[in-house]
């Protein structure tokens, strides 16, 4: 590994150290690797811990049965493994989250890059950062104890939502989603060069104008990036949906008003109770585990070829 | 008001719009820059309503019995409970965090930065893999320490255990955070130091590294901050108890902040939501103050070349 071909940049170095070589620089070298091979580990890590138990779950229930099933009922006595009603849930408090987080961000982020002043932006961009910090526990206790009486008062009438619910899970989400969703498409508007505004302005543009048809398109890979980060996070959040979203989804259901669990609240669920280990409901969790772990995968694997196109474009 | 003067002393890129929209403003030009504005009001305004409510819902609690006095299940005995065993818990496991993340983070990013050929595909794929660690779900880390520490290597429900997941947790924090910073060092600061025959090692110990300290600082702060925020990997790890004793040891038994907070709000019971309240203020302080820390460290000290 010490020998390795002189890398890009680095030519210089590489031609000096071979003439007087040093003990201490092939020692530092071998810990560097060894200490960028944690990541790698991490990753095979994970999916030892998730297929590992997962094959011992699809021996006792077909794959097509895990995936297409729509009654999911581990803990009853008539027990049923489909995931359809968990991912059902999921997708519910994600859509509602979207629903608010994506307009409420993009629109934050576009009075701060095109009409705030510079005062205003250098003050507000670092509390919207600081804001992303705030962590989730405090959001599903919001959802619980104020959003969500809130939302039975003012509730114009008819049934009301239950105690728990997806409709104010997926409020609260959308609240913790805005301030990513806003920092990076922000980022990705600054970064859109000047001489495009200008050319645009140049043409009898009007600011409106300029910000919808010219530094919106340019900037989309970057916004679609933000908002796909933005469903992974909401897709892969637990506490908020565990706290507020409901503990029981036996049945696919796509009513906001009713509590059901995502998959991430039934993994948090079942492994915070006293299920005993290698019985079959203690495989699910790691079966569902595997399942949300494939999606959060094809989510980032998405996120990070925007984020390298809008890289591309104007670095 | 012509368009060359204003281009030439003012570097704001909005600034020639502005003049132009003065002259030719139209109804839907204003009601679109509203609608910008509203959306930026409703996001802060409901943010700083909800962190204002948790303030008042939990001021009761708001006093030296938060980190005094242990945590209970008993209602009766609520009135002298705090979170004295999950503050020292969350000190404990951040410390050991700090220690087992930020050396690994930052010795990645060094060799990612200064030792890797990118053009490898062993290289590319670290990259890659990294960057998808970034957004692997955290209840997903809870169930490599379920799976892999706690039960393969032996672990248990420990603090150690913990520590080591929530440390893998925000490793690419860590060293994407690192790289960004190393990167902006530029590559003549590092020739100059070859050129006074400098090795590798030393051109990165001596010259890169003090310059990227800011940024590494930041960070590293971020990414602690955000392991002392989380919840849900330690809810699979066995943290959901009501524990009354400090960790003494790394294989102690323990609970953290977050979790406590959690446990308090799975009761029904009322009172148990105003002390949930007051822990949660005590966890947004810990956790603001930090990410105040990063912010400001980067704005103030991050060198531009």
């Amino acid at each position: 590994m010490t020998t390795s071909t002189p890398s890009a940049g680095s030519a210089a170095g590489n031609a000096l150290r071979r003439g007087r070589r040093r003990p201490v620089d092939s020692t530092v070298k071998v810990l560097l690797v060894a200490a960028a091979l944690v990541s790698i580990a991490t990753t095979v890590g994970i999916v030892i811990a998730l297929v590992q138990p997962a094959i011992g779950f699809f021996q006792q229930v077909s794959i097509v049965e895990f995936l297409t099933g729509t009654s999911w009922t581990p803990t009853f006595a008539q027990k049923a493994y489909g995931v359809l009603p968990l991912v059902a849930a999921t997708v519910v408090v994600t859509v509602i989250a979207l629903l608010i987080a994506v307009p409420i961000g993009l629109g934050s982020a576009i009075y701060l890059s095109e009409y705030a002043n510079r005062r205003t932006r250098k003050v507000l961009k670092p509390i919207i950062e600081l804001l992303a910090g705030v962590p989730t526990v405090v959001y599903g206790f919001v959802a619980l104890f104020a959003l969500n009486p809130l939302l039975q008062d003012i509730w114009p009438g008819g049934r009301k939502p239950a105690f728990q619910n997806l409709l104010i899970a997926g409020i609260a989400m959308g609240i913790m989603i805005v301030p990513t969703i806003a920092s990076i498409s922000e980022d990705s508007m600054s970064s859109v060069p000047r001489s495009l505004r200008e050319g645009a302005y140049a043409l009898a543009s009007t600011k409106m104008q300029v910000s919808t048809r010219v530094v919106v398109p340019a900037a989309i890979s970057g916004i679609v990036a933000a908002v796909v980060l933005g469903i992974s996070r909401a897709v892969g959040e637990t506490m908020i949906v565990t706290i507020a979203g409901g503990l029981v989804s036996d049945k696919v259901t796509f009513d906001p008003l009713e509590g059901a669990a995502t998959m991430t609240a039934f993994i948090a669920n079942v492994s915070s109770g006293d299920i005993p280990v290698g019985s079959l409901d203690y495989d699910s969790v790691f079966a569902v585990g595997a399942l949300l772990f494939l999606i959060t995968f094809a989510l980032n694997a998405v996120s990070i070829r925007m984020v390298r196109r809008f890289r591309e474009v104007y670095e | 008001m012509s368009a060359p003067t204003i281009t030439t002393t003012r570097p704001e890129h909005s600034a020639p719009g502005s003049a132009l929209t003065q002259r030719r403003s139209r109804p839907g030009e204003l009601a679109f820059r509203l609608a910008m504005q509203a959306c930026l009001l409703i996001a802060f305004g409901v943010l700083t309503a909800l962190l204002a409510w948790v303030l008042v819902k939990g001021w009761n609690r708001l006093d030296s019995r938060l980190w005094t006095e242990m945590p209970t299940g008993l209602v009766s005995r609520l009135d002298t409970a705090g979170v004295q065993s999950a503050l020292v818990g969350t000190l404990w496991i951040i410390s050991l965090v700090a220690v087992i993340c930020l050396p690994i983070g930052i010795f990645s990013a060094i060799y990612l930065e200064e030792y890797a050929d990118s053009n490898r595909w062993y290289n590319r794929l670290l990259e890659l893999n990294i960057q998808n660690l970034a957004g692997v779900p955290s209840i997903i880390f809870g169930i490599l320490g379920l799976g892999i520490i706690a039960r393969t290597l032996g672990l248990g429900f420990t603090v150690i255990t913990a520590a080591i997941v929530l440390s893998l947790l925000v490793l690419p924090v860590v060293i994407i955070a690192t790289r960004e910073a190393i990167r902006a060092v530029p590559q003549s600061i590092r020739q100059a130091s070859y050129a006074l025959g400098a090795t590798k090692w030393q051109t990165v110990s001596r010259q890169v590294l003090p310059s990227a300290v800011p940024g590494i600082a930041t960070g590293s702060i971020l990414a602690l901050s955000r392991a002392i925020g989380e919840a849900a990997p330690l809810i699979v790890l066995g943290a959901v108890t009501f524990i009354t004793f400090n960790p003494d040891g790394l294989d102690s038994r323990y609970t953290a902040l977050p979790i406590q907070i959690y446990t308090f709000i799975t009761r029904s019971q009322a009172e148990y939501a105003e002390l949930a309240a007051g822990a949660i203020v005590l966890l947004l302080a810990i956790v603001l103050a930090m990410n105040s820390i990063a912010i400001f460290v980067r704005n103030r000290f991050e060198k531009r070349w």
